[in-house]
């Protein structure tokens, strides 16, 4: 038998080839339900936005809120805050970020209050900024949510979010 | 089987067989020597395996999402039906392997009668088989309690009533049962527990029940021994495993169609309402397979006799290999209990119809009739034919009637003479 003998597939070549394609799609096909029931479900992507109420806060004054079952920290930031946030040096951060990109509104601060180093809850007016501190393993963040010192890597997240109207913030 | 040594060809398989003789095990499990004339209704050991292992992972999803708790479980089904992906597909799969897995298993029951799989040396492998056929009706009765619907609470409560029938202590064991003074939450949350446990039981009897059936090896259709296992048999794998693939196939042709098609045909749409205990359903039927049973305890008008003939219609099954006297294992060599076979499977199947039909008129005589007659099969029919038939002569080897092409005693005699002369 000569070397493009060999190669030329017959028809055997052709059944094996066919019949593990289809058994792969077939596999799949039942792999990925048991898979993907376990993604988040519809009842919990209906919960994915929330309205929050800001009319009763005042400044200097922070809430918390449930979004996605985590909380979400909404702070109306004095002027004295939301200067010393803006004053710093973007090459003194560890996480570059301006406090003009955070807070659109710059009084009004959103975010999601979980610490980025392993998600406990930061205490708020705690810390060497003045703003929050993470007592699980000792994260300082600076009056713009941005990690300054300690374990964390990064800033606490500012979710997706809008002003529905001056006293209704629409987060998600 | 094979007692042949089996040594790993690799240092490192050598190695750790010496330690965990697994690869022995993936050895024998490939070489299996099978008889060459088995047919299709073989295939449905490796069908039920299939079903097992599909109802224990779809479960094992569904237990994720559902809830067990008297004011939840309802909403936490619908919430698998609606909400969690491709919830409605796994709970479907779940319900309706229930039904696939007893269609299975009667078929494989039935092939065990008639080709006499139940008789010496294999009665091992029949009370164990047994054992998971009972423990496969209470997992799916417990099951069907799970969803907290209308038939679910009064199924549970009519079954779990049946033990009130047993003299002086049946009370106190149906509150033990029950947790309680009725089918409640305690009930459910047991139930629960118990239906997640029982699958692995019935798998650790399903590893005995093959462990059984490599000791003796398969019975064949033809029902007699193995006499050259070099012509007679063929390697398990590949000859059997592609049978039972192929055949595996042509099952879920039909398990698909009733998923997609129509998942709720084996059901009861009173189970699509929330459980009441105010009020009962007009009609509380089981689910299908357990209807011949159900038949039998209604056909008995004492409550207490009604549970021990259905318990017993259970047992008769259990003491089988020792009511059926005849040695010949084949029903293709036994022509007067050929008919008699067809009579039962008849008889269940009209057991299973008036099971469905209200317990009144006609349909509680012919249930009586039935009953009578199944019992009648095990406890007479069996014993004095096994004494009394005459069977048609077997054939000397499977070889024979494969190549000889006839089963016929005189044929079989002549291919040997033709094969000595030569």
């Amino acid at each position: 038998m000569s070397d493009s003998e060999k190669k030329k597939p017959n028809r055997r070549d052709f059944i094996v080839t066919a019949t593990t394609a289809a058994g792969a799609v077939g596999v799949g096909a039942v792999v990925w339900p048991l898979v993907d029931q376990m993604n988040p479900d519809a009842s919990v992507k209906a919960l994915a936005s929330t309205e929050v109420d800001i009319s009763a806060v005042e400044p200097g004054q922070s809430i918390t809120v449930l979004w996605r079952g985590k909380p979400v920290f909404i702070k109306r930031r004095t002027q004295d805050e939301i200067d010393s946030a803006r004053a710093v040096d973007l090459s003194e951060l560890k996480h570059p970020e301006k406090d003009e990109d955070r807070a659109k509104n710059p009084e009004w601060l959103v975010m999601l209050g979980v610490c980025t180093h392993l998600g406990c809850v930061p205490l708020n007016d705690k810390g060497d900024y003045g703003a929050w501190f993470c007592p699980c393993h000792g994260s300082h963040y600076d009056t713009s949510g941005r990690i300054r010192k300690g374990p964390a890597p990064t800033n606490m997240e500012v979710p997706k979010y809008e002003f529905v109207n001056s006293n209704t913030i629409k987060i998600g | 089987m094979s007692d042949h040594e089996y040594t790993p060809k690799s240092k490192v398989g050598k190695w750790f067989n010496d330690r965990l003789p697994l690869l022995t095990l993936a050895n024998h499990l490939t070489d299996y020597p099978t008889p060459k004339n088995l047919n299709y209704w073989w295939t449905f050991g490796g069908i039920l395996t299939f079903c097992l292992i599909t109802q224990i992972i779809t479960g094992i999803v569904l237990g994720m999402h559902y809830v067990a708790h008297a004011d939840l479980a309802f909403q936490s089904v619908e919430h698998i039906m609606r909400d969690v992906n491709y919830g409605w597909l796994i709970r479907y799969v779940h319900a309706n392997g229930a039904s696939m897995f007893f269609l299975a298993v009667y078929i494989h029951i039935f092939r065990s009668l008639y080709y006499g799989s139940y008789k010496s040396p294999r009665e091992v492998i029949w009370i164990i088989g047994m054992l998971i056929y009972f423990l496969m009706m209470a997992t799916a009765f417990m099951g069907y309690v799970l969803p907290w619907g209308q038939m679910s609470f009064w199924g549970a409560t009519v079954i779990t009533n049946l033990f009130s029938a047993i003299p002086l202590v049946g009370e106190s064991i149906t509150n033990w049962l029950w947790g309680g003074y009725s089918v409640d939450n305690p009930t459910l949350t047991r139930f629960f527990s118990l239906h997640y446990l029982f699958p692995f039981l019935i798998l650790g009897l399903v590893v005995l029940h093959i462990w059984a059936l490599h000791v003796p090896g398969n019975n064949n259709p033809i029902g007699i021994d193995i006499k050259k296992p070099s012509k007679d048999t063929v390697p398990f794998h590949p000859y059997i495993v592609i049978k039972d693939a192929f055949a595996l196939l042509i099952f879920l042709l039909i398990f698909a169609f009733f998923v997609f098609f129509s998942p709720n045909i084996l059901g009861h749409a009173d189970n699509y309402i929330e459980a009441n205990p105010l009020v009962t359903p007009a009609h509380i039927v089981p689910e299908w397979y357990l209807l011949p049973f159900y038949a039998i305890l209604r056909s008995v008008p004492d409550k207490l006799l009604g549970v021990i003939a259905m318990f017993a219609a259970i047992f008769v099954l259990v003491i089988l290999p020792w009511l059926d006297t005849s040695k010949v294992r084949s029903t293709v060599f036994r022509p007067i209990y050929k008919q008699f076979y067809w009579f039962l499977v008849a008889d269940v199947l009209i057991l299973g119809y008036v099971g469905a039909m209200p317990a009144e008129g006609l349909y509680l005589l012919i249930a009586r009739v039935a009953t009578a007659y199944y019992f009648a099969h095990f406890l007479i029919i069996l014993p004095f034919l096994g004494m009394k038939e005459k069977t048609t002569p077997l054939p000397l080897s499977i070889t024979e009637p494969v190549l000889g092409g006839s089963a016929d005693m005189a044929m079989a005699k002549n291919n040997l003479d033709f094969k000595e002369k030569l």
